[in-house]
């Protein structure tokens, strides 16, 4: 590897960009492949396939063997609410290896004691949300129930792309939700990348199997095919 | 993989800027049972100090030892390491899988 390269490819990983690395087992030949380059590359197919996944591997192409190495950030799961479904999704998504922070201005709620070893931000979002660094390789929950806490949340969620945006709440209560945003003047392509209600139609009661069904549609929407995904969330119960 | 452990091409980076020379070893194939998944890395510098791991501890002797070849020659190789015969137990796999670990120079 160049160290020109190699500086390249911190430079995209410290700035949590994805990027992937495609040698030639034969010659040694190498390049990198920055995430906004993915489109126009000859490898479009392969290399948004190995990102999605977040797997390294071979791939043969006109008898060439290739090598594509994938640099994904972690992932991080910020969750606006200390809530009782929180307290189930925290350690779910822990073991799912995403980085977790809870966000909730009511210190009785976002206590130590109901969020063991979890980070806990006892703020209000726009004070809470800045220091995040919430990014396109974040998934955004909102929990709460009330609007004063999820609004601006879900408002800063949406600006900073993240790849899920998810809201609790019966239909009902996020056609409400849809009609507050839209008079702040948020676009309804952007509204309609808020999940809601919230989670994979599982059927889901407790606390604990709302956040399966959580964690399993921020799976599908990380791992699947961007029309794949959208299929399968749009299915009804 | 959701990449945890590669701040060691942070570290390759930063032994090449204090001038040693450095190799990186990927995995890049692996049959059965392997203990790294492909795209793992591990970085080796002129002093033989190494970052990282192909294999949980296995065969990483080996590699430092080829990384230096290569560290010298700037030839890139491909290694593989498998249980498939009786040297095996030396630099083999005690899981029983192979992998195939292509090793570089980082270049100036």
């Amino acid at each position: 590897m160049k160290a020109e390269t190699l500086a390249q490819l911190n430079a995209e990983r410290a700035a949590r960009r994805p990027a992937l690395v495609v040698t030639d087992m034969a010659s040694g030949e190498q390049r990198l492949v920055k995430a906004k380059d993915i489109a126009a590359d000859e490898l479009s197919g392969e290399l948004d396939r190995h990102l999605r996944m977040g797997k390294s591997g071979m791939v043969e192409v006109n008898g060439r063997k290739l090598f594509i190495t994938v640099h994904a950030p972690t992932a991080k799961l910020v969750m606006i609410g200390a809530v009782h479904i929180s307290q189930a999704l925290a350690p779910m998504a822990r073991a799912l290896d995403y980085d977790v922070t809870v966000v909730d201005p009511r210190t009785a709620f976002a206590s130590p004691e109901r969020f063991p070893d979890i980070p806990l931000i006892a703020e209000w979002p726009d004070v809470a949300l800045p220091q995040l660094n919430v990014d396109p390789y974040t998934a955004f929950v909102a929990l709460t129930h009330d609007p004063k806490i999820d609004d601006p949340a879900l408002t800063h969620a949406l600006e900073r792309k993240c790849f899920y945006i998810g809201a609790l709440g019966s239909r009902k209560t996020h056609a409400k939700r849809i009609e507050r945003l839209k008079q702040q003047g948020v676009s309804e392509p952007a509204l309609a990348r808020i999940h809601a209600p919230i989670g994979l139609a599982i059927g889901a009661v407790s606390p604990a199997e709302i956040a399966v069904a959580i964690m399993a549609e921020i799976t599908a929407t990380l791992r699947m095919p961007k029309d794949a995904a959208a299929a399968k969330v749009k299915e009804p119960a | 993989m959701l990449s945890r452990d590669d701040d060691i091409l942070k570290i390759a980076e930063d032994w090449k800027k204090a001038g040693h020379g450095v190799a990186l070893a990927t995995v890049v194939e692996t049959w059965g049972s392997a203990p790294r998944p492909t795209g793992s890395h591990l970085v080796i510098n002129d002093e033989g100090t190494f970052l990282g791991s192909v294999s949980g501890g296995c065969v990483e002797g080996a590699v430092v030892t080829e990384a230096l070849d290569v560290i010298s020659s700037g030839q890139p190789k491909m290694l593989e390491f498998g249980v498939a015969d009786e040297t095996a137990w030396n630099v083999g796999l005690s899981c029983g899988g192979t992998i195939r670990v292509f090793v570089e120079k980082v270049g100036s």
